[in-house]
């Protein structure tokens, strides 16, 4: 984006190419990616105080990686992430399906329940899943990755909803007629969901995937509330660091999880393409 | 074997109801096999109702409807004997050409080879030889169009149906498949049913229309009758472009008729209109049927092929608006009497139009056997 | 075309319906029932709640204490969604009408920061905003040359630059929850406005009025349900905010959510925090409730 060299002249509705106009943006982006940016550079700085260069490093790298409890917590993370998503994108699609297709007594109310875990604030839901896994005495000190069932519960809980959402307005496109199609060249019920539905729905199913794993992964608060001592998710640990002392262990640490989600999202690009990813949201 | 005056899709005493309203109301006719029937109505009027219940994707509130004799009651959309092109053509997207032609053969399990086969003579058929692995979104509308097509008559069935099948295209492309529907019909033989809001659709294309209104069927007829003939003032108004005025009927013998239209004169007929004397009947007059001349030419022209009493078929009025439209000129004439009337003039040379033009006086006539009388 | 009713396909309805209708049922209904059952109750021991009916923990809410953090937080969250709403609304008219090249490059570099871990987020400003962080070297530098340039026009030095506090008070609080909810606020702004026809703008302009009366009186009417979904969409979740007031606030800048997770976790209050969540529910309701009010008029007229 060349701000000066204006080479055309500016049509009324090109606000992209008004001065002011990428001024904001540049400043809003700088606003959005500058810390980040400095944490990254920051995780490679071979100083215990963040904030002068005293040279490139990558001994915080090493220390995070023999870190047990931050690596525990990153495996925990994605493994509850995986299982959140699995399920999520399961009872989503029913949701979305449910919704999209049938009427049914009590339709209004349904659909405001399954968008209840979408509204009501984090830090109820986690007060919620607390006192209701303390009162059927959930158990406690399962072996891995049983442990992990309560948190991973309360995840599929709030990531489900979304993918509901997500594939309910994927299949508001679907011309019906396919499915008339598909039946008058004599498929039946089975084989018209395989070949006709399910395609159509496959872009939502990947963004409500997308969208499951980075919830869960993302949450902080609900799993705050439903884990114990021996089931610390990522999230979890780098609060705890965090409280504790600022270091740039924890740089290094976010550092790979940042990695990681832009990894993800240039996977997500690669199957989807730019436009398909930003229509889903 | 089905012989030609066999009807092969009976429809008896059908109707559909939405709650309360009747969408398709006591509806009964027989099509044939080999014909190429067409619905044809305004919107609203239930033919594509009728058509997804003879496809099965409504099921009939009462009656019956019978394909090849046999009764489909019961009888799901994917069991059925027809095939049809769906307005939208539903297309699959994300699958190839000769996948989405070849789907009902692979749903019907049969082998490869074969469907190779098929597939390629349906292609071919509808002039898309070489596009088997093209993905619909990179084919134009009409292309989409024949893919829907082949996908059907790949199944070889008895009943071809389809639902507003030009709506989409646009005007040059619709009356080059008008034509081509039609030649592939007499090619592979397969009653086709179709349903338009399109007159023209109806009358270049079809061997038979029934022209439906509010669920019911207001007439049954070939194209040029349903012109020429029309049995009600709703066909005559939905079919072409018609003049209609209210009368009473005066004169009713066999061989001619005449009925007297306040505001507008008296109407001869060379043909008996069976209808009680004095009764209200309507007349339709269509607008190239009348002739435009300038006041005192008319007697001469009339008297070389005088077919009516003196008097009659004849009117005065002035051109009160004109519109040119290439090959005719429409002229909006107010009648001495009062009433208006619109006579169509074709341009058969260069400058033609310039003959007639606004206020001017002019006069008019018709011959005895132009005007339809309608009683409803 | 019509939608199906559940009677006459009642098998792969139940097969639809079944698993995620439990589910709900189960893990987020049933558990909202108990907390809303524990906000009528009273600690009777010490893992023991008997629920009596109580109305005295709904009292103690509406002491003046809980009342001036709730509308304390009620402030904040307004205040964070009207900046977010002031500083996305153009970046989300720069994204509708950027090139279509560019337009799903800048998509992503809204979105990407909303894919990332929360907490790495705020994190990270706090980083940016520490005593020793680059946010007040910025202002150090901007100080010294304003400094400069009054010696420029004949007046005194200012005083040597000291750096000042940007973490742990409520500016800290509500740059935080800026910082985090701007995407949330951006994207519906991008859908509405995306979805608006190009032409009223064009027809505005066209008609004589400028660029600032076309989108006070055209652009902003028309993508009305664009910007309350933005707001509630910021509002919410800021309202219930627990991370940043809790890791970038000071003592005094504590919101609600904060006050409910200290009754379960430090007080062990449950049944008093029990109530204040349902009190926060409850606002979120009405908030809704006023939203789908201001939603239906434009859909009447």
């Amino acid at each position: 984006m060349a701000l000066l060299g204006r080479r055309r002249p500016v049509a009324p509705l090109e606000y992209t190419r008004k001065t002011w106009m990428r001024l904001w943006i540049a400043g809003v982006m700088l606003f959005l990616y500058a810390p980040l940016i400095v944490l990254m550079v920051f995780s490679f700085n071979d100083s215990k105080r963040n904030v002068v260069w005293k040279g490139f490093t990558l001994k915080y790298y090493e220390k995070a990686l023999n870190n047990e409890g931050l690596i525990e917590a990153l495996v925990n993370s994605l493994t509850i992430a995986a299982l959140a998503t699995v399920f999520s994108v399961i009872l989503g699609a029913m949701a979305g399906l449910m919704l999209w297709r049938f009427r049914f007594p009590f339709k209004g109310s349904v659909e405001g329940a399954l968008s209840l875990p979408i509204i009501v604030p984090e830090i109820c839901m986690g007060v919620a899943m607390l006192i209701f896994f303390a009162k059927i005495d959930w158990p406690v000190g399962l072996p891995w990755p049983l442990n992990l069932s309560a948190i991973t519960i309360a995840h599929i809980t709030f990531c489900f909803p979304f993918v509901a959402l997500v594939v309910r307005s994927r299949m508001a496109s679907f011309n019906r007629e396919q499915e008339e199609a598909a039946k008058d060249l004599g498929a039946g019920e089975w084989q018209t969901f395989r070949d006709v539905l399910l395609p159509h729905m496959k872009p939502g199913l990947v963004a409500g995937a997308l969208l499951a794993f980075t919830l869960s992964l993302d949450d902080f608060v609900i799993t705050f509330f439903t884990s114990g001592p021996d089931t610390v998710t990522f999230p979890v640990k780098v609060y705890s660091m965090v409280r504790f002392s600022v270091t740039p262990e924890v740089n290094a640490a976010s550092t790979i999880l940042i990695i990681l989600t832009i990894a993800l999202t240039a996977l997500a690009l690669k199957l989807q393409g730019v436009k398909a990813i930003a229509d889903a949201h | 074997m089905p012989d030609t005056a066999q009807p092969i899709i009976q429809i008896r005493n059908v109707t559909k109801r939405f709650g309360k309203v009747a969408a398709v109301d006591n509806v009964s006719l027989d099509i044939l096999a080999g014909e190429f029937f067409c619905l044809l109505g305004p919107s609203g009027c239930g033919k594509t109702t009728l058509l997804r219940m003879i496809a099965g994707f409504e099921l009939p509130t009462e009656g019956q409807i019978l394909i090849d004799g046999q009764d489909m009651a019961g009888i799901p959309p994917n069991r059925r004997p027809v095939n049809m092109v769906f307005q939208s053509y539903a297309v699959f997207p994300h699958m190839s050409v000769a996948d989405n032609v070849g789907y009902g053969l692979k749903i019907a399990g049969v082998g490869r080879a074969e469907r190779d086969e098929r597939v390629r003579e349906a292609l071919s058929l509808v002039s898309l030889g070489g596009f088997e692995d093209r993905k619909p979104d990179q084919m134009s509308g009409g292309q989409r169009q024949r893919v829907a097509l082949a996908r059907s008559l790949v199944m070889r069935p008895k009943v071809l149906l389809l639902d507003e099948p030009l709506s989409a295209l646009d005007a040059k492309l619709r009356a080059q498949m008008q034509f081509e529907l039609s030649e592939l019909q007499d090619k592979v033989g397969i009653t086709f049913v179709t349903v338009t809001h399109d007159q023209d659709e109806a009358l270049s294309m079809a061997s038979r229309v029934a022209v439906m209104n509010k669920g019911e069927v207001a007439q049954l007829a070939p194209p040029s009758d349903l012109y020429e003939f029309p049995s009600n003032r709703f066909v005559a108004d939905f079919v072409g472009s018609v003049n209609i005025f209210e009368g009473k009927l005066i004169l009713d013998e066999p061989g001619r008729a005449a009925v007297d239209c306040p505001g507008m004169g008296k109407i001869f007929l060379n043909h008996g209109v069976t209808g009680p004397h004095g009764a209200d009947v309507w007349v339709a007059l269509r607008p190239e049927k009348i002739y435009l001349h300038v006041p005192g030419e008319g007697k001469a022209i009339r008297a070389a092929g005088q077919d009516a009493p003196e008097g009659y078929n004849l009117a005065r009025g002035q051109i009160k608006g004109m519109s040119y439209l290439g090959d005719i000129t429409l002229y909006e004439i107010k009648l001495d009497g009062g009433a208006m009337i619109r006579v169509s003039r074709p341009n058969l040379s260069r400058r033609d139009q310039e003959h007639f033009t606004w206020d001017d006086r002019v006069s008019m006539h018709w011959r005895a056997d132009s005007p339809v009388v309608l009683l409803n | 075309m019509s939608l199906e009713n559940w009677q006459e396909h009642k098998r792969p309805f139940a097969a639809i319906a079944g698993a995620p209708l439990t589910w709900l049922l189960v893990f987020f209904l049933v558990p909202m029932a108990i907390v809303w059952l524990y906000s009528f109750g009273q600690n009777a021991g010490p893992a023991d709640i008997a629920i009596t009916g109580t109305l005295d923990n709904y009292k103690r809410a509406t002491e003046w204490l809980y009342l001036s953090i709730f509308f304390k937080s009620l402030a904040v969250a307004a205040l964070v969604t009207l900046i977010c709403l002031i500083v996305g609304f153009p970046v989300a008219m720069a994204i509708t009408f950027a090139s279509d090249k560019w337009r799903p490059w800048l998509l992503l570099g809204v979105m990407l920061p909303f894919w990332t871990n929360l907490l790495i987020r705020t994190y990270a400003l706090m980083m940016v905003l520490g005593g020793n962080g680059y946010a007040n070297k910025a202002l150090g530098a901007l100080w010294g040359g304003a400094s400069w340039l009054r010696t420029l026009v004949g007046l005194q030095l200012l005083d040597a630059w000291s750096p000042v506090q940007l973490l742990y008070n409520n500016f800290a609080v509500v740059l935080g929850l800026v910082y985090v909810h701007l995407p949330f606020m951006v994207l519906p702004l991008y859908s509405a406005l995306d979805r608006l026809d190009r032409s009223l703008i064009e027809a505005s302009l066209d008609l004589g009025a400028g660029h600032l009366r076309t989108l006070w009186t055209i652009v902003m009417p028309l993508a009305a349900p664009g910007i309350f979904a933005g707001i509630m969409i910021t509002l919410i979740p800021a309202l219930g905010a627990y991370l940043t007031p809790d890791l970038m606030g000071g003592t005094e800048s504590q919101m609600i959510a904060n006050v409910i997770e200290r009754q379960f976790k430090r007080a062990n209050d449950w049944p008093f925090g029990a109530a204040l969540s349902f009190l926060l529910i409850y606002a979120m309701f009405i908030l809704i409730a006023l939203q789908s009010l201001r939603g239906r008029k434009p859909a009447e007229a």
